[in-house]
């Protein structure tokens, strides 16, 4: 069989056979021992001409409910929001997206300059020094921070608290086991931080204090008090932050966060059953030698003319092997572009304008929810898009009935947190209008 | 590409009142906003530039960029092979970019075959007995591996296994994952054929030895031929053996790792697999393990009911945990899907077959102008040394440079570590013969020139964008960002 991305012909193998010297292309594999060789078919399905395999795969598709189909009140770390359109014809331009990493600046410096503006764009919004050029993803980055404060304090103890995102923490242990660090975590009150146990809690040994902003139960933390507890303990500030927030928010950096982590999907990344995105990691000056990943830094070529590199590689594992400050190669670069074209589209004013737009639905939702009998608002903290109502019944059992009605409700709590049984998570974004959201508030109404 | 004057940042080209966006107003009633100590004081510097000047300024970029659509992209170790653009357009359905990772397993149906399906396909291909797709990329592979590996012996009580032997010729995210996942590194020497040194294996193999990871065939492109013996020792000491699948594109159909006694395999989708770098990213490196190990591979997996529904598996009291957001990179894992549907068992073995052809017809014809330090049949990549050039004061980096005159990306240079002067050439199996013929007559230019005019080569580029830029200024006094003065 004859397939569209092979391009040898039986001249092209005969001539190259004679090349080197050989009968048959079976000689070439003649160093794999028989006693390892694979005789016989791989019991993989056939393969498929292309009509056929879009029909597949459109049958695959279909089966799936997607955003444009339904009214989407699901959030808890990855969003549905606008996404410019310039967004997705710049990221499919191949000279982008079929690069290899940028070892060969001469030829790469589109993806380079890409680069080294996302990170002065994360570094705007998250008011740090540095950024590197991009993460596996937000959990990821998080577990990251704990491990560079671990290595750089030299102390064990990682105080998490419980309102950062529950797959976040989860991934921060499974790390915490494989470099030795102990994690604590610091409980709730009323849907925030617990600060008076976190005082309590804290002590010499405290590598970091990690805390997510808007936390994941969308509530804003107190970063000022939590600052003054990690720094008096010499120990790192870590947030892990929505940067889409970050447009209205005060900014970590204005807290004195050591680290600002966070993930970039809602600019302009599509949620893709939860990825690829991108994980953003910026940091102090101080700890800029610390970074994990590829970093972007300008220079100047032999005529004098402005250019750019990777650069800081002494800290990677390429050159320091077992010694490097992080194991990551390949990271989310396209993503990230993704996200630089976003926050270029939407610019200063734009950022502004959508953080409002979101703060202001999902103020206006929760009071409309709050007059829905059956269903009670768990916390009056300040918030940015999301929020918690408490359910009569089960979670799984509203967001069936939901479903029939073309809803996608919220995020069903009790499965990550056992004192939120029965607890939604209703995450309103810019996209939803006041129809949609009087829409869900009759569905709720009707429910009972 | 020509001389041109460096490109403006986006920053610079920044006029106040400019927009790209286009947001509603809001349509709903005003309440109380949020308390003014949480509001930000100053915003955030972002560019201001109108929708025409924003595409320019990205065209602009990407004409600056090579990709594997722009020409020949020999990186060794990378596999720099066509990307489909049919993979693409799929990732793009609506049914698999637009839904949301916690919206009902009854809603994602489609998405859980998928996975499922791509579990079972990648556990045939690497004759494994379960595979988790949840790694990102090959790294986190690696470190997921290891971690199960570390699960596995304390599962038995063998509590004193912290080393992780390497040979020298690993990739560097190998001691590197190692130590991420609570691992000393032994390094151990390669032997004068290029592969593992069984004697020196048997020397540091003892009842602290965790692992040896392998790459098979090996960064040199060559295939481990003791691997058998190599793989029995490793596990008479109690050790399990570790497969770094960046080298898979070689042995599809011909060699699984699970045949030649590896204990967990990673491979790297962005490369055996078709989907695209993304310029450094995203990848996926999903993780297959032998049935010892499965009870410790990260949460969740997918399965599949009696009555054909599909669901995430959470209920894993062994397991490593979580070890990425959500599912992985699904997009990536959608793109690598279709391309095993599109190619099949036959088509996945033309792939190897004709990677290895091309490799070995070009280290044939260059064989007469630069060192071969191994001369065995290479698998799907190969190196050659500079060393011969370098005599003539032309150093392999020179020759990198002079490559990009020519509108190639080079191969990989100096790695692996224990070649002098190493450039490592892998031409996939997805290059016309024409194309080889081209680059190999540019390699042979190269070689002449560094004879006769060594000052073209050294000198090089002389056609890019910029020139050579200086990387050590660029790392003592770091500007890794753009500010405003
Ligand atoms: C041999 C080898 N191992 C591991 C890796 C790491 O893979 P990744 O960049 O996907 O993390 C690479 C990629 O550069 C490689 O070539």
């Amino acid at each position: 069989m004859t397939f569209r991305y092979l391009p040898m012909t039986e001249q092209d193998r005969k001539e190259m056979l004679e090349t080197i010297g050989v009968q048959t292309t079976e000689e070439l594999f003649a160093e794999i021992p028989e006693n390892v060789r694979f005789h016989g078919e791989l019991a993989i399905p056939q393969a498929l001409p292309e009509p056929l395999l879009v029909k597949h795969m459109q049958r695959l598709s279909g089966k799936n409910a997607n955003l444009d189909q339904y009214t989407s009140f699901l959030g808890a770390g990855v969003y549905e929001h606008y996404v410019p359109s310039v967004v997705g014809h710049v990221i499919s331009r191949s000279e982008f997206y079929t690069a290899y990493t940028p070892y060969q600046p001469e030829i790469s410096q589109g993806e380079l300059q890409a680069i080294f503006e996302f990170q002065s764009m994360i570094c705007e919004l998250t008011g740090m020094d540095v950024a590197n050029s991009s993460m596996y993803d937000g959990p990821t980055a998080l577990a990251e921070a704990a491990a560079l404060a671990f290595s750089h304090t030299k102390k064990k103890k990682v105080f998490v608290s419980r309102a950062v995102h529950p797959e976040a923490r989860e991934i921060l242990l499974t790390n915490a086991k494989g470099l030795g660090y102990e994690v604590v975590e610091i409980p709730l009150q009323d849907g925030v931080t617990n600060l008076a146990r976190l005082e309590e809690m804290a002590d010499e040994d405290t590598a970091a204090v990690i805390v997510q902003y808007p936390n994941f139960l969308g509530n804003l933390e107190d970063l000022g008090q939590i600052e003054q507890i990690a720094h008096k303990h010499k120990g790192l500030l870590v947030v892990s932050s929505n940067p889409l927030s970050l447009g209205i928010l005060q900014p970590p950096g204005a807290f004195k966060a050591d680290i600002v982590v966070g993930d970039a999907q809602p600019l302009g990344i599509l949620p893709q059953f939860g990825g690829p995105h991108c994980g953003y990691f910026a940091t102090t000056k101080a700890l800029m030698r610390r970074l994990p990943g590829r970093i972007v830094g300008q220079t100047v070529d032999e005529d004098g003319k402005r250019g750019f590199v990777l650069t800081l590689q002494a800290r990677e594992q390429h050159i320091r092997r077992d010694k490097a400050t992080s194991n990551i190669c390949s990271n989310q670069a396209l993503m990230a572009l993704a996200a630089s074209v976003y926050m270029s589209a939407l610019g200063k004013q734009g950022m502004q304008d959508i953080a409002l737009l979101n703060v202001k639905k999902a103020h206006f939702a929760k009071q409309r929810l709050s007059q829905v009998s059956g269903f009670e608002i768990a916390h009056e903290q300040p918030f940015f898009n999301e929020f918690v109502i408490r359910v009569n019944g089960s979670v799984e059992e509203v967001n069936r009935k939901l479903l029939k009605q073309g809803i996608i409700g919220g995020y069903d709590l009790g499965k990550a947190y056992s004192e939120y049984q029965n607890h939604m998570l209703v995450a309103v974004t810019e996209l939803r209008t006041q129809e949609e959201i009087e829409q869900l508030a009759v569905a709720l109404e009707g429910l009972l | 590409m020509s001389k041109e004057t460096a490109k403006q940042l986006i920053f610079e080209m920044s006029q106040p009142g400019r927009i790209s966006y286009s947001l509603p107003a809001s349509d709903v009633p005003e309440t109380e906003g949020l308390p003014a100590q949480f509001m930000r004081e100053v915003p955030a510097e972002l560019p201001e530039v109108a929708e025409l000047d924003l595409m320019r300024h990205y065209t602009e970029l990407s004409r600056r960029n090579h990709g594997i659509d722009n020409g020949f992209y020999p990186l060794g170790s990378c596999t720099m092979k066509y990307n489909p653009k049919i993979n693409e357009d799929v990732a793009r359905y609506p049914g698999f970019s637009k839904i949301h990772p916690y919206q009902a397993e009854e809603t994602a149906q489609g998405a859980l075959q998928l996975l499922f399906e791509l579990q079972q396909d990648l556990s045939e291909i690497t004759g494994m007995d379960d595979v988790t797709v949840q790694s990102a990329a090959g790294a986190q592979g690696e470190w997921t591996g290891l971690m199960m590996i570390r699960a596995y012996h304390e599962g038995r009580g063998d509590l004193m296994r912290n080393k992780v032997i390497v040979p020298d010729s690993a990739h560097g995210t190998n001691p590197a994952s190692a130590t991420v996942a609570g691992f000393e590194t032994i390094t151990i020497p390669s032997n004068e054929k290029g592969l593992v040194d069984v004697e020196a294996l048997k020397e540091v193999l003892g009842n602290d030895t965790a692992a040896l990871m392998m790459t098979n065939p090996n960064t040199l492109g060559l295939f481990e031929e003791e691997i058998k013996l190599i793989a029995d020792l490793v596990h008479e000491a109690g050790g399990l053996l570790y497969y770094d699948g960046a080298n898979a594109n070689a042995i599809l159909g011909y060699a699984r790792p699970g045949d030649m006694g590896f204990d967990v395999v990673h491979l790297n989708l962005h490369k055996t697999f078709t989907t695209p770098h993304g310029g450094g990213g995203p990848g996926a490196g999903p993780v297959g393990v032998k049935k010892d190990l499965m009870p410790y591979l990260p949460k969740p997996m997918v399965r599949q009911r009696e009555d054909g529904s599909y669901f995430f598996d959470h209920d894993m009291p062994q397991s490593i945990g979580r070890i990425k957001g959500y599912y992985g990179n699904f997009g990536i894992l959608v793109r690598a899907y279709t391309y095993i549907r599109t190619m099949g068992p036959d088509g996945l073995k033309q792939v190897s077959e004709y990677a290895v052809l091309n490799a070995n017809y070009m280290m044939h014809r260059l064989a007469p102008y630069f060192d071969v330090p191994f001369t065995q049949n290479c698998k799907h990549e190969f190196v050659l040394s500079g060393n011969r050039q370098k005599k003539q004061g032309v150093r392999t980096l020179d020759m990198a440079k002079r490559l990009l005159d020519f509108g190639y990306h080079p191969p990989t240079i100096y790695f692996p570590l224990i070649v002098d002067e190493c450039l490592m050439i892998e031409p996939t199996e997805t290059e016309s013969k024409e194309t080889l013929d081209k680059f190999i007559d540019a390699m042979i230019q190269i070689a002449r020139e560094a004879e006769e005019t060594p000052e073209i080569v050294q000198e090089a580029p002389h056609h890019t964008i910029v020139r050579r830029l200086d990387e050590v200024t660029a790392a003592r006094k770091p500007v890794l960002r753009y500010s405003k003065s």
